[in-house]
């Protein structure tokens, strides 16, 4: 994807992944309805890979369990991600498929935050105002070459 | 709140996709919305439910973000995502493509009419808003490209009796537009708002415009002839959950509509006599879940008072009845 080019961050600290979670009894019945967690969503987002890089986002620990928040009852989610350097140019596109992937994912009433963690990115409000801007996001994904890029990144890989 | 808001009727518009805008015919017998389905449909009334009346399909090639009618409501004007405006004629009951007016970079955000019906503006994240002239044979020319602000522009209205006009940004900013020599250019640029503005709208009389944006609050600017400015009297803030997309001012009614990414829809009226300097402007009526998920659009029936058309991300248009007591 980067083209050969020569790579931001050539060698980029890796992060153990978490271990898959355990399924509670009440978790495994049908019939009682299981309020969206924190790591439901970090489950959904971890395995997004990196634009740059054959690792994902856990790996890179751009994204953390720690910094994710949902509040179903709200029906809201809050995700903080953390570029691995201050200058990297890819946090938009990084942004971008965090938030696609989970409006792929999701139901429909849930509203979607995703921003870069505080004081860890050159241009953080920039990043942030596009990210949390709809129509931008909306007229990005008609992209066709923008929208190829982000559904590789979230392509599934054999892990 | 003893004014209330009552749903009348709600229907799916845009199927599977967002409906971005809705605008009511200057008769007010129509409504025309547009989507990320690339149509405009245009619905009539029966009893008190809205029929599709016809489905504006191949004009775009990507979203439809907003559509105008004409003040003599015999064309549509529609904004794109695929940087056109494409101009309808009304044939009887059925519209068709009269021309597409080309030119800007990136998306059209925007288009809207003067009053004169000679005028149109379009503005596009490319930054600038253009003004066009019709003329007797239906020829559009464009007479000036202005660049007055430094982001995308999200909207522009026309005041409703003077040759003025008014433009939202992405800058946080509201630039205020004369003509001067045959020459349109920015007279004013109105900073306040602390992030995005989305939308804006003259009242009745045009001494006073409304502007909504991102950072949760609608703000209310008058101008002030004494030194041609234009000073924010009021600020409604503590409302609005999350960004406010668009408010529409009731020309019957005085009554402010807004649209929230709540899913809210609210009505404000104003409590001390109109014209005051310092206004103070009441919450009198509310539906917090208007819609399932953001509402994008409020617009006021120009002819029949209190009734409101919202539209939402998922792809419906709902009517309401605002009975002000």
């Amino acid at each position: 994807m980067s083209g050969g080019a020569q790579l931001e961050n050539a060698n980029p600290v890796i992060f153990q992944r978490s271990v898959e979670r355990l399924l509670t009894a009440s978790e495994e019945d049908e019939d009682v309805h299981d309020p969206i967690d924190d790591r439901e969503i970090f489950d959904l987002i971890r395995s997004i890979n990196d634009p740059e890089h054959p690792l994902s986002l856990e790996e890179l620990n751009v994204v953390e369990e720690i910094r994710v928040k949902v509040n179903d009852a709200e029906s809201t989610v809050s995700i903080e991600f953390t570029p691995t350097i201050p200058h990297c140019s890819m946090a938009t596109l990084i942004g971008l498929s965090i938030k696609v992937k989970l409006l792929r994912s999701l139901p429909d009433r849930f509203k979607i935050d995703v921003r870069i963690t505080p004081g860890t990115h050159a241009s953080e409000d920039a990043v942030n105002k596009q990210l949390a801007d709809k129509e931008r996001v909306a007229a990005a994904l008609e992209n066709s070459s923008l929208l190829e890029v982000v559904n590789q990144c979230l392509s599934t890989r054999n892990s | 709140m003893k004014e209330a808001l009552t749903l009348v009727h709600r229907f799916g518009a845009h199927p599977d996709s967002r409906c971005w805008f809705v605008a009511w015919s200057p008769n007010g017998t129509l409504l025309a919305s547009c989507g990320g389905d690339k149509a405009v449909r245009i619905w009539g009334r029966e009893g008190d439910s809205w029929v599709c009346k016809s489905v504006l399909q191949d004009g775009h090639q990507r979203t439809v973000r907003k559509v105008a009618w004409s003040p003599c409501g015999n064309y549509l004007a529609s904004a794109s995502f695929d940087a056109t405006t494409c101009i309808w004629k009304k044939k009887n009951d059925d519209f068709e493509s009269l021309t597409v007016l080309e030119g800007h970079e990136n998306e059209v955000k925007c288009v809207a009419w003067a009053p004169s019906g000679n005028l149109l503006a379009t503005c596009s994240r490319d930054k600038s808003v253009w003004v066009w002239e019709v003329d007797e044979e239906d020829e559009y020319e464009c007479v000036t490209v202005v660049n007055s602000h430094t982001q995308d522009v999200k909207h522009v209205a026309w005041h409703p009796n003077q040759e003025l006009l008014a433009s939202a940004s992405y800058d946080n900013n509201i630039c205020i537009y004369k003509e001067e020599d045959d020459d349109w250019e920015c007279r004013a640029t109105l900073q306040g708002h602390t992030s995005t503005v989305w939308s804006l709208c003259f009242d009745a009389t045009g001494q006073r415009m409304a502007s909504c944006s991102d950072d949760r609050t609608v703000k209310i600017w008058k101008e002030f002839p004494s030194d041609l400015s234009w000073k924010c009297v009021c600020t409604l803030s503590g409302y609005h959950g999350r960004t406010v997309y668009d408010v529409a001012w009731c020309r019957l009614t005085g009554a402010l509509a807004t649209a929230c990414g709540d899913d809210g829809v609210r009505i404000f009226k104003e409590d001390v006599p109109a014209g005051s300097d310092e206004p103070v402007f009441s919450l009198v009526a509310q539906e917090t879940k208007a819609h399932s998920q953001d509402v994008n659009c409020v617009s006021w029936n120009p002819k029949e008072a209190g009734l409101l058309a919202s539209c939402s991300d998922n792809g419906e248009i709902a009517i309401w009845r605002f009975k002000d007591d």
